[in-house]
């Protein structure tokens, strides 16, 4: 029998409430540049450090370029490694985002997603960590400070498992979750925490007493067989996701699925998003449940790999899946990432439900319980009309309406 | 469901967010739930400043701003009234740091639906502090009026303190609780 975890309840913003979770998870090395609004994840690191309440090694750099650069050679080497970026930060790495993953390194990122540069914005938005999409990154979205704190600990887990060893990126909003503090649970005594994701010793890494070369020129008769192997990857770290949510909840008692549903069993209309605005939708779903209306909400937790088994579950018996994403795919018809990813599943499902793409709080613009009853509504007056829209809606632009 | 929706009021550098956090630090400290944010922007001094605290009894769902809050809190006796009116909740309190009576403040305002407060808190912070610094003055008025008005979910004068100290330490949260203590005193509702 475990011995019980004894908590702390803390009035924590999301970034310091990931900075707990680095200092539990006993991180080896971090390297981060800073950048607004995740400077203070890397400050409150870098004070426990300070205070010898973690012993690692803080490397600074002259960009993001170099902060992951850095986090590879210190992953190659052995350590645990953490980093955290945002916007044109997580732009800058992108090269390296590739290296990470095509080198097999388990390093954890936190995303504070802030919208992309130009014209500046330092405000919410998810362009930033979908621009990454196929970074081949294991890819998490969260939904307050506590599931920030948890989703961290159980990034290592997932990245240093021998069967997926590929980087982890925990995603929350910039701001909106960044910058508000909320009680969040910490362990009290960072030894159960570490219990749970001990350092393993069983992968490849840089050792002058066992040399390899790491990341040589693949030649075209291997390069396509090593790619494969981040496709397997990807599927294990599907089922090892899961795993570690159902150990993590065991040990700990607190269980996020890859998908969750909110009042979704008898609805006809779905309303699926991601983030700290799905608590806003749950709350929405109250009100307009209260009003008679049969909605539901789903959340999606996991990006990439993407959960198709729990989402097609979710959503089959639904009328309409409205799908809200905090990112434009500029050009294309469908130019939420998420309802692309979802109406091309349901392409394969003979029973499906319409989907209506809806683009929301890009660049911060406020999403309230109200934008969500109105875009119900209209969803349900177009779904009675048989007139879902053929391509994406935007929300909340000043001069474009929709009726 | 219970919530309290605060809004605060200030310019760069009195100390509005601080004083946001410490609350829902001390309903968080009280087992009660919280949250306390910033107006998300770049942060500049003298400049007006807007942050909000939500107070609940059960887990806060939602991320919406706060536009109709039911407390208003004015650091800056200067500001506007345009600026803190808008949204404040009929039958809301309103609760200022002023040198003007209440008589003078609930005409300056003319909303009759209003609960008002007033506390000099820059006259307390000067003595305590020897600096303008009204944050925590305010969050001492703020206690006392939660408790007087019975708005809930609120916090204690106790749990307020100890959030203050957790904020500034040992030292400076000393005379920094000794300012709460005094607005919580001396602040006036009507």
């Amino acid at each position: 029998m475990m011995p019980e975890v004894r908590w702390r309840r803390l009035p924590l913003n999301a970034n310091y409430a990931v900075a707990h979770a680095v200092k539990d998870s006993d991180v080896d090395v971090v390297a981060a540049y800073p950048i607004t609004p995740q400077t203070t994840v890397v400050e409150k690191i870098s004070e426990f450090i300070a205070n010898g309440e973690l012993d690692a090694e803080m490397i600074h750099v002259e960009s993001e370029h170099s902060a992951l650069s850095a986090c590879v050679g210190a992953s190659a080497a052995g350590a645990r490694v953490f980093t955290a970026t945002a916007a044109q930060g997580l732009e800058l790495m992108h090269e390296i985002l590739h290296i990470a993953s095509g080198l097999r390194l388990p390093i954890v990122m936190t995303i504070a997603t802030r919208a992309l540069s130009a014209p500046i914005s330092i405000w919410c938005d998810y362009s930033d960590v979908m621009n990454a999409r196929d970074a081949s990154w294991v890819t998490m979205f969260v939904s307050s400070a506590q599931e920030a704190y948890d989703s961290v600990i159980q990034a290592f887990k997932i990245a240093e498992h021998p069967d997926v060893l590929l980087p982890v990126m925990v995603a929350y909003d910039g701001f909106i979750m960044s910058h508000t503090y909320e009680p969040v649970l910490v362990a009290e005594d960072p030894a159960p925490i570490r219990e749970f994701i001990p350092k393993r010793r069983d992968r490849i890494v840089l050792d002058p007493e066992k040399p390899v070369t790491m990341g040589p020129i693949a030649m075209p008769e291997w390069y396509y067989e090593i790619k494969y192997q981040q496709v397997e990857a990807m599927k294990n770290a599907y089922r090892v996701v899961k795993e570690t949510i159902d150990e993590f909840a065991k040990r700990f008692g607190r269980r996020y699925p890859v998908v969750e549903t909110y009042r979704l069993e008898d609805a006809e209309i779905g309303i699926l998003t991601y983030g700290a605005i799905y608590g806003t939708l749950r709350e929405a779903i109250d009100i307009m449940r209260s009003k008679g209306m049969k909605v539901g909400a789903i959340k999606l937790r996991l990006w990439r790999p993407f959960p198709y088994e729990e989402v097609l579950q979710a959503i089959k018996h639904l009328k309409l899946l409205i799908v809200a994403d905090r990112a434009i795919s500029y050009g294309a018809r469908i130019a939420g990432p998420v309802a692309l990813e979802i109406m091309s599943l349901l392409l394969y499902e003979s029973e499906r439900p319409e989907v209506m793409s809806v683009v929301i709080g890009i660049g911060q613009r406020t999403v309230t319980e109200e934008d969500f009853e109105q875009i119900a509504k209209l969803g349900a007056k177009w779904l009675e009309e048989k007139r879902i829209p053929r391509e994406t809606i935007y929300w909340g632009v000043r001069g474009v309406t929709y009726a | 469901m219970g919530r309290l929706e605060i809004r605060w009021h200030g310019r760069g550098g009195q100390g509005a967010v601080t004083a946001a956090i410490i609350v829902a630090e001390a309903a968080i400290f009280e087992g009660k739930y919280a949250q306390a944010y910033p107006e998300f922007g770049a942060e500049r001094r003298g400049a007006p400043v807007r942050a909000y605290t939500r107070l609940s009894d059960s887990y806060i769902y939602t991320r919406s701003p706060i536009t109709r809050p039911d407390v208003v809190v004015v650091l800056d006796p200067a500001l506007g009234k345009e600026l803190y009116l808008p949204g404040l909740k009929e039958g809301g309190a309103l609760i200022i740091n002023t040198k003007r009576s209440l008589e003078e403040v609930k005409k300056m305002i003319g909303r009759s639906d209003l609960r008002y407060a007033v506390v000099n808190a820059t006259d307390i912070a000067l003595e305590t502090l020897k600096r303008p610094i009204v944050n925590t003055a305010m969050v001492g008025a703020l206690v006392k009026v939660m408790k007087e008005l019975g708005l809930a979910p609120s916090v204690e004068l106790d749990s307020a303190i100890h959030a203050i100290k957790a904020v500034f330490g040992d030292k400076l949260g000393e005379i920094n609780a000794e300012a709460a203590k005094k607005a919580f005193e001396s602040v006036i509702v009507g």
